[in-house]
C-alpha cells in the first residue's frame, strides 16, 4: 500500500517538476552542455588546422625544429621537453582540482582551500610557460628570406646540415633606407619596424659564402626538408623578395603562415580559456575561504568550476597532440 | 549527493582502489605514463613506426589513439563522468563523439582532394 503511494508521488512530480532525471543540478548540467559546445568549438578549430595541413601535407613546418627552447639552456636544441613539462604541469593542476572536488564532498574546507591555491599556482604557471613560448616564437631564431609566392627560404651549412643564422653570413651594405617615421614623411601611413637585414645583404652573404645552401618548405618522404644543391640555390634566391624574422601573423620564418596563424588562434584560445579559468578558481577559492560553501551545506560550486578546469586540461590534451607530435 | 557511491575500479576492474583519492592518484601515474610514451616516442620517432597505415604515419595514429586514451579517463575520472547517470553520460558523450571524428573525416578527405589537385592538377603552388 505504501509502496503505491510513494510510486503515484513520484508520478505526478515527472510533470510537477522538482525532480532530477539525470541526477545532476541545474547548473551542473549547464556546465557540461557549455563544455560540450565548447568541446565543438575546440574541434572546429582543429580540424580547421588538419585542413590546412592535409593541404599542405608535404610542405608543413616540423614541430620538433620550431619549439626547441627550455629555461635556462640557452642554445640547446630540445624539442618537446618544454610542451611536455607543461603538460605535466596542467595535468598535475587537474589532480589538485580533483582532490579539491574531493575535499569538498567530505566538507572539509582547509583541505579545500590549500588545494584550489595549489591548482591556481599551476594554472598560472602554465599561462606564463604558454607567454614565454609565445614570446620565443615571435622572436624567431634563425631568420628567412620570403619568396614572392610567399614561399619560406631557410639556410643551412652544407657541410653540417644545421641551420645557419641571417646574423651569421648577411655582410653589411650602407642604405639610406630606414623605418619610415609618420613624423618625417606622409603622416598618415606608419611602418612596422625593418628587418635586421635587406634582401641585397643576405644575397650577398649567401654568394660569398660557398658552404650555404638553401632548404625550401617541401618534405621529402622521410618527413625531412629538402635542401637545395648550391646551384638551385643560388637560383632559388633571386625569387627573394623579403627577409622574414620570427613570425606573425602575416609572416613566419618557420615555414607556411598558416601554421603560425592557427599556433597563435588555438594555443591563444585555449591560454585564454586557461586564463579564465585560474580567474574564475580565484574567485571560487575566496568564496571558500569566507565560508560560503560552508554555509550552503555543500560544495558543489567547486566541482562546478572543476569541471571547467579538467575540460581546459582535456583540451591540451588534443592540443599537444595536434600541434607538437603528430 | 551521489558522491557517496564513487566506482572506485579502472582498467574494466583490472584495478580496484580503497578511497577516491587513491583512485585520483592511480589516474595521475597512468596518466604521467601515457604522457611520458607519447614524449619518448615523439622525440626518437622510430623509423619502423614512419610507414603509412590508411593516409597517416603508423606513429601519429598512436599517438592519436593514446590522447583519445588519455582524454578517456580524464572525463571519465577527473570529471566523473564514470558517476553519472548513463542518459547523462549519453547526452554529453554521443554528440561529440558522433559530430568531431564526421567533421574531421569531411574535411580532411577535402583538404587531401586540394594537395592532389594543387599537386597534379593545373594550379601552381603559390599560396
Amino acid at each position: 500500500m505504501e509502496a503505491t503511494a510513494t510510486h503515484s508521488h513520484e508520478e505526478t512530480n515527472v510533470w510537477g517538476g522538482g525532480n532530477k532525471p539525470l541526477n545532476a543540478s541545474y547548473g551542473k548540467m549547464m556546465m557540461w552542455f557549455f563544455i560540450v559546445s565548447d568541446a565543438l568549438t575546440f574541434s572546429g578549430f582543429l580540424v580547421a588546422y588538419g585542413f590546412s595541413r592535409f593541404k599542405n601535407i608535404d610542405s608543413w613546418p616540423i614541430a620538433d625544429e620550431v619549439f626547441t627552447h627550455f629555461p635556462f639552456l640557452h642554445g640547446v636544441d630540445a624539442p618537446m621537453y618544454y610542451v611536455a613539462l607543461m603538460t605535466f604541469i596542467l595535468i598535475f593542476s587537474s589532480v589538485t582540482m580533483v582532490l579539491a572536488v574531493d575535499a569538498g564532498h567530505h566538507m572539509n574546507k582547509a583541505k579545500v582551500t590549500f588545494y584550489m591555491l595549489l591548482t591556481i599556482i599551476g594554472g598560472a604557471v602554465f599561462v606564463g610557460s604558454q607567454a614565454w613560448e609565445w614570446k620565443n616564437f615571435i622572436k624567431g631564431e634563425y631568420g628567412a628570406l620570403e619568396t614572392r609566392g610567399g614561399q619560406i627560404l631557410q639556410f643551412v651549412n652544407g657541410e653540417t646540415g644545421k641551420r645557419v643564422a641571417l646574423d651569421a653570413f648577411a655582410v653589411s651594405i650602407d642604405t639610406p633606407r630606414t623605418t619610415h617615421q609618420n613624423s618625417n614623411g606622409i603622416w598618415y601611413i606608419n611602418e612596422s619596424t625593418l628587418p635586421s637585414f635587406t634582401v641585397e645583404e643576405v644575397k650577398v652573404g649567401f654568394a660569398a659564402n660557398e658552404n650555404l645552401l638553401i632548404r625550401g618548405e617541401k618534405i621529402d618522404n622521410m618527413g625531412h626538408k629538402i635542401v637545395l644543391s648550391r646551384k638551385e640555390s643560388l637560383e632559388k634566391i633571386n625569387d627573394a623578395v623579403g627577409v622574414v624574422e620570427g613570425a606573425n601573423l602575416i609572416h613566419n620564418e618557420y615555414g607556411n603562415r598558416l601554421f603560425a596563424d592557427f599556433f597563435f588562434f588555438i594555443t591563444g584560445f585555449h591560454g585564454f580559456h586557461v586564463f579564465s579559468g585560474v580567474v574564475i578558481n580565484i574567485i571560487i577559492f575566496f568564496n571558500v575561504i569566507v565560508g560560503t560553501y560552508e554555509r550552503r551545506g555543500h560544495y558543489e560550486m567547486v566541482e562546478k568550476v572543476g569541471l571547467y578546469w579538467h575540460f581546459v586540461d582535456l583540451v591540451w590534451v588534443f592540443v599537444f597532440t595536434f600541434f607538437y607530435l603528430v | 549527493m551521489a558522491h557517496a557511491d564513487q566506482k572506485l575500479v579502472i582498467f574494466r576492474g583490472l584495478l580496484k582502489f580503497k578511497s577516491n583519492v587513491q583512485k585520483i592518484w592511480g589516474v595521475l601515474v597512468f596518466l604521467s605514463i601515457v604522457t611520458t610514451i607519447e614524449v619518448v616516442l615523439g622525440i626518437i620517432k622510430p623509423q619502423s613506426l614512419m610507414q603509412m597505415f590508411f593516409g597517416m604515419k603508423v606513429l601519429n595514429w598512436i599517438f592519436i589513439i593514446l590522447t583519445i586514451v588519455k582524454a578517456y579517463y580524464i572525463a571519465w575520472d577527473f570529471m566523473h563522468i564514470r558517476d553519472e547517470k548513463a542518459s547523462l553520460k549519453g547526452s554529453i558523450v554521443l554528440p561529440l563523439i558522433i559530430l568531431i571524428p564526421y567533421l574531421a573525416f569531411i574535411l580532411l578527405i577535402e583538404a587531401d582532394y586540394i594537395f592532389d589537385v594543387m599537386t597534379n592538377g593545373f594550379m601552381s603552388w603559390n599560396f
